[in-house]
């Protein structure tokens, strides 16, 4: 009897992992599917008011630089006060705990926080809103990235330095970083990757452009926002192109996580 | 220079506090004008941009505009079934309901009501939904990822769902749109979009993130304890409910509840099929709407009175989003860190 059971329970969960990866390769190869079918060359040299993608991919990437450049340095410096700089107390504790919280938050909320502090007074959607809300979202992922690298830097190092007679922002600065600076940089990008597919912060801060522009005070093109209103659109075209541009978004959001992986596995040889 | 940029990053560590009570102090003041207005009742009032006039029976104008006063006593008996609790709030609001008309009546002033109830239950039955269909396959795959597999087909699968886990959510609520939806729609009846639909995409979405922690969890029992199990002639599936589940409880239910935050805040794999209509749902595969939604398809059109509700539903979310993943992280998963 026990064994029936075993085999019985076993059997029920090989199911719902195959299920599960049925789920999960049925909307990978439709991705693909619909999104190659729709792929040209014409997505990449029009713009959307063109039926193409262009200015959307562009915008969609100014947008995650600007909140990578604004979100980087603030969550760094906040990682290396969590791991340099509070030896056990209470604070560090308090703070690394209430960034794994926000790490969480939903994203449309802080589309709403930005939107109450940046696009309410401005009278209208602007770029910096949408990089401004990304760079929110960053923050505490960058955080928790610093933290953790640094957290692997073995402590000979940081007693080596400081035997030296360095003052410790230079150890910091050149030994610390310099010996995690690999895993910072694969978690940057594997941030970068979760933020670049985010739609939800932007849907009415950074709101959407149908041609190219560069001036972020003005709504921007976003390729999320543009997917999210094109596909319930009812022209077939439109709604093939939403297809390209998904297609192409999780391409890239999937390299560069291989990517991430890859780095770090070479490290570790 | 050394003190310098030591306090450069504890304030930039202090950043992390600003901003979230930043968040929080700033919804607060926009909803402000909306609590005020409504207070508690926000929560289990059903009519949203409902004109309330005072030289008509307000009954009669409710069912016109949105059509759902009657509608709420079928819903009691539905939804029943589900949970207990929602059959609660949707009595009470009915008697609430009544209560706000009579008052509305006397003022004789004529103005737009705002009430939260339907996103509520919108966000919180599709939640369940997800939970309900995710739990069990997400548990599956994580036991077969860290017990049955062997390592040649373990490792590139765990590599697939872990990669699944970053795919934007946008992609599943496209995908749900165009192919599940329909499937759903011939299996359950029903239109191809609807709170059904949004609850098992929602699922889908949330296994990836859920199997990996779950796995992870489960890989760090001992493997002294698995071994002297199946010494004693522990069967497979004795040694995973006797030995692993027990060692590894509070990182699976950490997972569990952080996946639970993810669903409850998650606009867009909902927003693309969960139909968007400001209507209790009657059945199961009846389109509604959840907070994340509401906030999404309304918010850049919206001024004034509708404008501070919706930064209260704003709020709403985050507040229940906060505790939830602060309980997960103080109670489940806090021997990790």
């Amino acid at each position: 009897m026990r064994l029936v059971i075993n085999k019985i329970v076993l059997f029920l969960s090989t199911l719902a992992a195959l299920m599960g990866l049925m789920f999960l390769f049925w909307i990978l190869i439709t991705l693909t599917l619909k999104g190659i079918n729709a792929l040209n060359i014409h997505i990449f040299t029009n713009d959307l008011v063109n039926n193409g993608l262009r200015n959307l991919l562009i915008g969609q990437f100014i947008l995650a630089f600007l909140a990578v450049i604004i979100g980087v340095p603030i969550g760094m410096i906040a990682g290396i006060y969590l791991q340099e700089y509070s030896f056990d107390n209470k604070y560090a504790a308090f703070i690394r705990n209430l960034s794994d919280v926000m790490m969480s938050a939903p994203s449309i909320v802080i589309g709403t926080f930005i939107y109450a502090i940046v696009v309410m007074p401005f009278g209208h959607m602007s770029g910096w809103a949408g990089a401004l809300a990304l760079a929110v979202m960053m923050i505490p992922i960058i955080v928790r990235t610093t933290d953790d690298m640094l957290g692997l830097v073995p402590r000979e190092l940081r007693e080596a330095g400081i035997a030296i007679g360095a003052p410790k922002y230079k150890v910091i600065f050149d030994i610390i970083l310099k010996a995690a600076k690999v895993g910072i940089m694969t978690g940057f990008l594997l941030a970068f990757a979760r933020i670049i597919g985010e739609t939800a912060p932007l849907l009415f801060t950074s709101g959407n452009n149908e041609y190219f522009t560069l001036d972020l005070n003005r709504e921007f093109p976003s390729l999320t926002v543009a997917i999210y209103n094109l596909s319930t659109m009812p022209d077939k075209n439109l709604v093939d192109i939403a297809w390209a541009g998904a297609f192409l978004l999780t391409l890239f959001v999937l390299v560069i996580n291989l990517l991430g992986r890859y780095i770090v596995k070479e490290k570790k040889r | 220079m050394e003190n310098i940029f030591k306090r450069l990053s504890a304030l930039s560590a202090t950043t992390i506090l600003f901003l979230l009570t930043g968040i929080f102090v700033v919804l607060f003041l926009y909803a402000k004008p909306a609590i005020k207005e409504y207070g508690i009742k926000f929560l289990i009032d059903p009519r949203w941009g409902v004109s309330i006039n005072p030289n008509k029976p307000s009954n009669n104008q409710d069912k016109v505009l949105v059509n759902q006063d009657n509608e709420n006593i079928v819903v009691e008996e539905d939804i029943g079934g589900d949970t207990p609790v929602d059959q609660e709030e949707i009595i009470q609001t009915d008697k609430e309901d009544i209560a706000i008309n009579d008052e509305d009546a006397l003022s004789q002033k004529s103005k737009v009501i705002y009430g939260g109830l339907i996103p509520i239950v919108g966000t919180v039955l599709s939640t369940v939904i997800a939970m309900a269909f995710a739990v069990p396959i997400a548990m599956g795959i994580a036991v077969f990822l860290s017990e049955i597999a062997p390592f040649y087909i373990s490792k590139p699968v765990g590599v697939a769902i872990e990669l699944l886990a970053a795919i934007p959510s946008i992609i599943y609520g496209m995908w749900g749109l165009f192919y599940f939806g329909p499937v759903v729609s011939r299996i359950f009846g029903g239109g191809s979009v609807g709170l059904l639909v949004a609850g098992l995409v929602l699922g889908i979405m949330i296994i990836p993130f859920m199997a990996s922690l779950s796995r992870d969890s489960m890989n760090t029992t001992p493997s002294v304890l698995k071994e002297s199990a199946y010494a004693m002639g522990a069967t497979k599936f004795e040694v995973i409910k006797d030995v692993i589940f027990p060692y590894a409880k509070s990182g699976i239910i950490g997972s569990m509840i952080l996946a639970l935050g993810r669903a409850l805040g998650e606009t867009m794999a909902v927003a693309f099929v969960i139909g968007g209509v400001f209507k209790l749902p009657e059945k199961i595969t009846d389109p509604t709407v959840s907070i994340p939604v509401v906030l999404a398809n309304n918010f850049a059109e919206s001024s004034g009175m509708s404008l501070s509700a919706l930064f209260y539903l704003a709020l709403i979310l985050f507040v229940i989003s906060f505790l939830v993943i602060s309980f997960a992280k103080f109670y489940f998963l806090r021997d990790k860190k």
